[in-house]
């Protein structure tokens, strides 16, 4: 077969692609500020994005700070590893891995559980059954999704990062040796305002990719079962991806001075 | 013939290099209903999907009550799906919902009619297509293929539609239950007085609840008449069909071994 003609129908698929996702994503932001608002199905998401997904963040924060604290101090100086430890493990959660790796582990719960949910309701013909009773599927469907994901990943991120300090703390305090109270004096003089605030911005970013990449795989999602189970597999890789491109295009924009 | 309700002048649609729509030339009078017969895989539900607006058509001009509704805005063609009720092949009842907010569905979404009265509203169709208020109370997932049918029947009649598309409304069902769903059908329309719009290649089906009977072949109109005109229609493609005999015009893309 040509080499071109390969080529060429790549970037031919990759930039229909871009242009479906990009009329896909302006449509749910649309919506996003027209009414009717439905209170009730933005509540039923935030419940099962933000709260139930407690567990799963809350687990990855503890051990990523208690192995954060380890790694530093086995790796670093030992005479003054106590204020060190406190230091980088309270800006690494906070700045970084809070919320980076409450992203992922957010991105494999919810984008699959999304794309999987609008997958079936695609090809059992419900998304099209809205559209008859004078519902807009963006609005009935995507919307809630996106408004609660934007609106829970920062409060679970603020939690992770609650928990990744304290995971550090345990460990420093326990297995190190380090003094609580000058390890948490550290943490206390160092950590801004600004550290925890750009996770916070990062996690709403990341809610909204989650959010629209499981909506849009789910809602373009044909070919029965296995088109449902492609979309899951697409919805979880690319959110995964763009929050991590994401991650560290923010990361140079909100540290560059 | 009455004033035209929907009429689809030169409608094409073409996926890729496959066309669908060749041109479809169809009226609905007003009141009457019009079953278009045909094989898989002939356009019937794309030329449905097209006329709902969840696909649209390349060229051509699909009129409700005049009205051309491609060169409507968003507003106007929310307005004019209003009038329209529409029973789906695999019934696409939302398997999230109760089965009597299935049916309240466009009443409370769509008209705002409170919850409470659209509940009794929702038991009352439900009543209408044989079906008892504790079935309400129950999901989508643990009723029967006849008994959801019903539900999609009572969800397509609940806002009391000037216009109803069926889509294969009997397949997949045993002979006495499609029976129960063609009276059911015929009584529901009759007492709403809508125009209506089926598709089928069910026989028995068209034979009870058809005024007019159009067929379609490889996206074309290719016959169209009364119910009684069917049988000495003397057009070879539709002998063949209503036959349902495999040798004659229309050749199945099926390798004789």
């Amino acid at each position: 077969m040509n080499v071109f003609a390969i080529i060429g129908r790549v970037v031919l698929s990759t930039l229909a692609e871009i242009g479906a996702l990009s009329r896909f994503t302006w449509n749910a932001v649309s919506h996003v500020v027209r009414p009717p608002f439905f209170w009730r199905l933005i509540a039923q998401q935030m419940l099962r994005i933000g709260y139930f997904s407690l567990p799963v963040v809350a687990l990855t924060a503890f051990f990523t700070g208690g192995a954060l604290a380890l790694q530093i101090y086995y790796g670093g100086n030992t005479l003054n590893s106590e204020s060190i430890v406190a230091t980088i493990v309270a800006l690494g959660i906070t700045r970084e891995l809070g919320p980076v790796l409450g992203g992922l582990m957010v991105a494999g719960r919810v984008s699959a559980a999304i794309a999987a949910e609008l997958g079936t309701m695609r090809v059992t013909e419900q998304i099209d059954a809205l559209t008859t009773l004078s519902t807009n599927p963006y609005k009935y469907l995507v919307v809630p999704r996106v408004v609660a994901a934007v609106l829970t990943l920062p409060a679970l991120v603020f939690i992770a990062d609650i928990i990744g300090i304290m995971g550090g703390f345990v460990v420093g305090t326990q297995s190190l040796d380090f003094n609580p109270g000058v390890y948490i004096k550290n943490t206390a003089d160092f950590l801004k305002y600004d550290d925890v605030m750009s996770g916070l911005i990062k996690a709403g970013v990341f809610g909204f990719i989650i959010a629209v990449m499981g909506c849009f795989h789910g809602f373009n999602s044909k070919g029965g079962a296995q088109g449902v189970g492609r979309a899951t597999t697409n919805a979880v890789v690319t959110a995964s991806i763009l929050i991590l491109a994401a991650n560290y295009v923010m990361t140079s924009l909100l540290f560059a001075n | 013939m009455s004033e035209a309700k929907i009429e689809l002048r030169n409608v094409c649609k073409r996926f890729g290099k496959k066309v669908v729509l060749d041109g479809i030339n169809l009226t609905v009078p007003k009141g009457e209903s019009l079953v278009v017969i045909g094989g898989s895989g002939t356009g019937k539900s794309v030329m449905i999907k097209c006329v709902l607006g969840i696909i649209r058509p390349d060229s051509g001009e699909i009129l409700v009550d005049g009205k051309n509704v491609l060169k409507m805005d968003t507003g106007e063609r929310e307005k004019t799906l209003r009038k329209f009720g529409m029973l789906f092949q695999g019934a696409a009842l939302f398997d999230s919902l109760p089965v009597w907010e299935n049916v309240a569905f466009g009443l409370i979404q769509g008209r705002k009619v409170p919850r409470k009265k659209a509940k009794d509203i929702a038991i009352e169709k439900l009543a209408k297509v044989g079906l008892g208020a504790e079935v309400g109370e129950l999901y989508p997932a643990e009723l029967s293929g006849g008994m959801q049918k019903r539900v999609g029947l009572a969800r397509a009649i609940a806002t009391e539609p000037e216009i109803i598309f069926f889509d294969e409304p009997t397949t997949g069902l045993d002979p006495i239950m499609a029976d129960v769903i063609n009276d059911l059908i015929v009584s529901s329309v009759k007492e709403l007085g809508a125009t209506t719009l089926s598709i089928t290649h069910d026989m028995a089906s068209v034979r009870k609840i058809a005024d007019r009977v159009a067929m379609i072949y490889k996206g074309k109109i290719i016959w169209s008449g009364t119910r009684a005109e069917v049988d000495a229609s003397g057009n070879e493609y539709v002998d063949q069909f209503i036959h349902g005999r495999a040798e004659g015009p229309i050749q199945m893309e099926v390798l004789k071994p």
